[in-house]
């Protein structure tokens, strides 16, 4: 667009002296610094998040024992007598996460290798977009999906399965996190060079050998990083799991049992009416300071994973 | 010769059999996600389809199923997005040019980048959390439109800086060398020169962060999204309700017709999500080749 840098000369040189135009040095001078106060946010929103759940967190440890909390068997927040052991929230979260897992995983990964190693590419571009697709429909979307389908399917195999059951938001949230591990495992694999696979190719391998001990071993740090992610994604999964999964926190390890997330039950608890300062007010911080630590933690390790043990080529 | 061999052979013909059936699973495994998609939309649609009627747009939230609509819930995110919008893109803009045309390459810049990928992994109910201790606690903006605004731009910040960066670096070295070559300031070359070629990726961000954002239920239900809201919010700090929200409470219900009218809801979510989708491809498309 040359006209428009011709314009900036002519404007420069209508001022009365071109070399010093008072309003473009301050401009000049200004602007890194609304700039840097505007990147400068998203340091104070992690400052935020971080002191904010501390904070109200370490008022709730003063009047629940932490060792309570983290090693409690029984979670009734709103029901007396009030215990909050997180182990049933934590049991109903890790539950929904492994479900979703192996769901997502074999599949995220196989149509990975599909996209990267047999597909043509006519397919390619067909499949990809309606996996962008499924990966921007929002949560609430899949949730209605759960109760709507895979519940009653669920039910109709298994009688003795409730109408919040752990099994149903499960595979949904495995179904939400496919394009997820699908899209990083897939990055992943091409980044393999072709030599590699044309020397598998050279020495008689099928397509298959050369998928599984080629590819996938090459890539292998960024596939399980991306299965980190999708980990880390499922955990902190609101809606699917406060439509499908129900609201009883209990400790059990039947798929067909009602559940409750952390983050279910942070929801369950901002829709009713509570008030600032109260017992069951801390408690959704110290829920949330849970679930972020978690969640943190697992982006760090994807993070190491995918810069420790990459291959170079 | 050994490959001739009868074992050998079977062994060959076992490698190909494998090959074969496997390129089937993989093959099946990919339609999984197809036919997930196809599944889910022809169900919301059957379920959906015959409560649509303009009603859902003109009614406020009733508790007969017959007379209930979404207009506070069009209207409530329609309003959050008219915040949104302009102030993640000035924010996200503002934070992606400075990373990108300012910033030295020191520990803070590093720090920054840094925070910045991990803030897109924090799960969006601790965005909640936050909106609740801070806009609506010590700020006091109370359980406000503004709340949820601002919690909201908060979260898909790290969306538009991060497409704003890769917009910016996709502009060519050789123009800013032009720009400065021709006398321009460092503002100039970046205001004039630099922004303007990489608009097209800035905007195609903004409308997927949009879009995002219109489909978040969450965090609005943590800083208090009211469910039931008969009225339209006047100002800032008035109770509002969203879209999402508006679904959560017609689909949580245990009565089939407002579970169907969740379903109407989301059928027109999702017509909103695939217009913002469209829009943002065309822009890429249209723009793409000029740089």
């Amino acid at each position: 667009m040359p006209n428009k840098q011709e314009t900036t000369i002519d404007k420069t040189k209508s001022s009365s002296n071109p070399f010093k135009n008072s309003r473009v040095s301050i401009l000049n001078k200004i602007m890194p610094i609304l700039l840097f106060l505007c990147a400068i946010v998203s340091v104070f929103t992690t400052i935020g998040i971080v002191i904010t759940l501390l904070s109200e967190t370490v008022n709730f440890f003063r009047e629940i024992p932490i060792f309570d909390f983290l090693f409690g068997t029984k979670w009734s927040a709103l029901i007396e007598p009030k215990q909050f052991g997180i182990l049933p929230l934590l049991a109903g979260t890790l539950m929904i996460t492994s479900i979703a897992i192996i769901v997502a995983l074999p599949i995220g990964l196989a149509s990975a290798i599909y996209l990267s190693e047999y597909a043509p590419d006519k397919v390619r571009r067909i499949v990809k977009p309606i996996l962008e697709v499924l990966a921007g429909v929002p949560t609430i979307v899949y949730g209605y999906f759960a109760i709507s389908i895979i519940t009653p399917i669920i039910q109709f195999i298994f009688p003795s399965a409730g109408v919040y059951n752990a099994l149903s938001a499960g595979i949904a949230v495995g179904i939400m996190i496919i394009p997820m591990i699908c899209s990083l495992s897939e990055d992943a694999m091409s980044a393999v060079p072709r030599s590699l696979r044309d020397g598998a190719y050279a020495l008689g391998a099928t397509r298959f050998e050369v998928a599984l001990k080629i590819v996938v071993p090459a890539a292998f740090s960024g596939i399980v990083s991306s299965a980190v992610l999708a980990f880390s994604r499922a955990l902190g999964e609101t809606m699917i799991v406060s439509l499908a999964a129900g609201s009883t926190p209990t400790l059990t390890f039947n798929p067909l049992d009602s559940i409750q997330t952390m983050t279910a039950y942070i929801v369950q608890v901002s829709l009713g009416d509570i008030a600032h300062g109260s017992i069951e007010y801390g408690s959704i911080f110290a829920v949330g300071m849970t679930l972020f630590v978690f969640t943190f933690l697992l982006n760090i390790l994807a993070q190491y994973i995918s810069r420790r043990f990459r291959e170079e080529y | 010769m050994n490959i001739f061999h009868d074992a050998n052979r079977k062994q060959i013909a076992n490698r190909r059999v494998k090959d074969k059936s496997l390129h089937m699973i993989f093959l099946l495994a990919t339609s999984v996600g197809i036919i997930a998609l196809t599944v889910l939309l022809v169900d919301i649609i059957i379920d959906g389809w015959s409560n649509l009627s303009p009603d859902l747009f003109t009614n406020f939230p009733s508790r007969k199923a017959e007379d209930a609509g979404m207009k506070s819930g069009l209207v409530g995110s329609m309003y959050i997005m008219l915040i949104l919008v302009p102030l993640s893109f000035i924010l996200g803009v503002g934070a992606a040019i400075y990373l990108e045309e300012y910033a030295p390459k020191n520990k803070l810049t590093r720090l920054i980048q840094l925070n910045i990928s991990t803030l897109a992994g924090v799960p969006s109910i601790v965005y909640g959390i936050l909106g609740l201790a801070l806009f609506v606690r010590m700020l006091s903006l109370q359980k406000s439109l503004i709340s949820g605004a601002l919690t909201m731009t908060l979260l898909v910040l790290p969306i538009i800086i991060v497409a704003a960066q890769e917009a910016i670096r996709a502009v060519p070295r050789s123009r800013r060398d032009a720009s400065f070559a021709l006398g321009a300031t460092k503002w100039q070359t970046v205001s004039r020169s630099v922004l303007p070629s990489s608009l097209p990726g800035i905007l195609t961000g903004v409308i997927l962060a949009a879009s995002r954002a219109i489909g978040e239920t969450a965090p609005l239900i943590i800083v208090g999204a009211s469910t039931y809201v008969a009225f339209l919010p006047k100002s800032l700090t008035d109770a509002f309700t969203a879209m999402p929200i508006q679904i959560y409470n017609w689909i949580s219900r245990p009565q089939v017709a407002f579970k169907d009218l969740g379903a109407s809801a989301i059928i027109i979510l999702l017509a909103i999500l695939i217009l913002l989708n469209i829009t943002a491809v065309i822009i890429r498309n249209k723009y793409q080749k000029n740089i």
